[in-house]
């Protein structure tokens, strides 16, 4: 771009000024090619000093990325109740790229080592806040003890999101329709919250209070998760139903069955995702199948029950309330049976 | 440690170091600054392009310590000291295309071509991974990419072709 030809309009960016004997050599085509290439010089060279940090999609916040935890705790209780953490961030930076959260503060516990375990324990396999959900996928500990796990996790968005986002930040955000608060629901598994003065454990059903509502108070952070061991015995399964691969799901079911001698189900667990503001632990439809073999009548019956767990307020652009009801008949049908399918009598 | 007064308290400007296809980069950034916008406007490495800008498109796919991340899905702070790979290290310091570019050309893998950064670096991720593919998996691993031109019969195809020949020569895969 010649740089005699450019000037600089009000709002700073470059525009062609031509001379008016010069004018007559062009054609109107070569002007606003040139004019087009002018603007866009104009931005680069914006760019170059700097001026692009007015630009920016997330709004404006300040960042820490402490190493140690009760470093983190400390500040979290310092700087008290606009403080968003960031793990992997695959829901919430979405949501401060369209600015629908706007925290003035963002700590990263990316960088604190000492969260990132996956650690079995009696009775519950503990996974601490920075585990990564692809970290769980490859974990050999987790593929021989805790499958259900895997297979949920396998549904959750793709590779390149399971490469950021954690476990306990899919927790801690507490959308619905997402497929490891109904896993902890269904298993009956708890999350352990820290602040710089305690501990508290909670259950999952003290904890998810409504959609990306959760029983965090300021100052705390969700330090771990434990999921309960699945029973040798019991069959498992999860199963969900999204418009396309990776996308969140409309409706998502999670099950364990345990049998009995006899070859009826002594325990079961189901949970349902998308079907109301909270994941959905339904002991209605599990009444209906303990001490019953799983026959065509028991599924049908289960199938029926599982209709009102959708909430009625469940319609959307991406389903209304009864295509839910009906994708939850038949999910249930066909997560029992895959469950069921797994048991060893 | 001596920075350790620095790390403890809350900034909105930040320094941050990464080493990009092998190049090492210092720069001083506003924190919110996307590592895909620092990539494109910072460095000037256009090759990453920019879709959605919320996770959804995969257009931005770049590898982080040799895994295939969405660039616009963090912030560029986050990958101080970190390794990252983008398309315009794919082919090396050799003037011929990586294998996985050539399959895409030969298999006619792309048409506008605005999706195709994020899908290499995407399938170069899956090939390591997965050296032998099936059908199925090559799919999966397309899914978080979106491409509105091809209708993917020519991507998968490419995919195939590439992974036969990094087969045959592996040291290709860095």
């Amino acid at each position: 771009m010649r740089k005699d030809l450019t000037g600089r309009a009000s709002n700073g960016t470059l525009v062609l000024i031509l001379k008016k004997e010069e004018a007559g050599k062009y054609t109107k085509a070569q002007k606003a090619a040139m004019h087009f290439s002018a603007s866009s010089f104009g931005s680069v060279n914006q760019f170059e000093i700097g001026r692009w940090k007015n630009f920016m999609k997330p709004p404006r916040f300040q960042y820490c990325a402490p190493r140690i935890l009760d470093d983190a705790l400390l500040l979290l209780e310092q700087e008290g109740t606009e403080t968003k953490i960031l793990a992997g961030g695959q829901s919430l930076v979405p949501l401060l790229n369209m600015r629908l959260a706007a925290p003035t503060h963002l700590m990263d516990i990316n960088r604190i080592a000492e969260l990132n375990y996956i650690q079995p324990e009696e009775g519950y396999l503990a996974i601490g806040a920075t585990v990564r959900q692809c970290q769980v996928e490859r974990s050999l500990l987790i593929q021989e003890k805790h499958p259900l796990l895997i297979e949920t996790i396998w549904h959750i968005g793709h590779m390149q999101i399971r490469n950021r986002g954690t476990v306990v930040g899919s927790l801690a955000h507490a959308d619905p329709a997402a497929e490891l608060p109904t896993l902890l629901s269904c298993l009956d598994g708890t999350l352990l919250l820290q602040n710089s003065t305690g501990e508290r454990l909670l259950s999952t059903d003290a904890f998810f209070l409504g959609y990306l509502e959760t029983a965090l108070e300021p100052g705390e952070m969700v330090v771990e998760a434990r999921f309960p061991w699945v029973d040798p015995r019991a069959g498992w399964a999860f199963l969900e139903f999204a418009r396309r691969s990776g996308d969140f799901a409309l409706v998502g079911a999670s099950a364990v069955l345990t049998p009995a001698e006899d070859g009826s189900c002594q325990v079961a667990r189901i949970a349902y995702a998308g079907v109301a503001g909270a994941p959905v632990r339904a002991r209605e439809v599990e009444q209906v199948l303990e001490g019953n073999a799983l026959n065509e009548q028991t599924l049908n019956r289960a199938a029926e029950v599982a209709r009102a767990v959708v909430s009625a307020d469940m319609n959307d652009i991406h389903a209304t309330v009864e295509y839910r009801r009906v994708l939850t008949a038949e999910l249930t049908r066909r997560v029992l049976q895959a469950a069921w399918a797994r048991c060893r009598v | 440690m001596q920075d350790q007064e620095e790390v403890l308290a809350f900034t909105e400007e930040c320094e941050v170091a990464v080493t990009v296809n092998g190049q090492r980069y210092e720069r001083r950034v506003p924190v919110r600054l996307l590592l895909s916008d620092f990539l494109r406007h910072e460095l000037h490495l256009t090759g990453t392009h920019v879709g959605c800008e919320h996770g959804v498109c995969g257009c931005c796919t770049v590898l982080l310590n040799g895994e295939a991340v969405r660039a616009c899905l963090m912030f560029a702070v986050q990958a101080d000291n970190m390794f990252l790979t983008t398309i315009e290290g794919m082919a090396g310091t050799k003037s011929e295309l990586h294998p996985i570019q050539q399959a895409f050309m030969e298999k006619h893998g792309l048409q506008c071509g605005f999706c195709t950064p994020g899908i290499i670096m995407s399938v170069h991720a899956m090939l390591h991974e997965h050296p032998d593919p099936s059908e199925e998996e090559i799919r999966e691993g397309l899914s978080g990419n979106i491409c509105r031109c091809t209708g993917y019969q020519n991507i998968v195809e490419a995919v195939k072709l590439a992974a036969e020949r990094l087969r045959q020569d592996p040291q290709e895969v860095e």
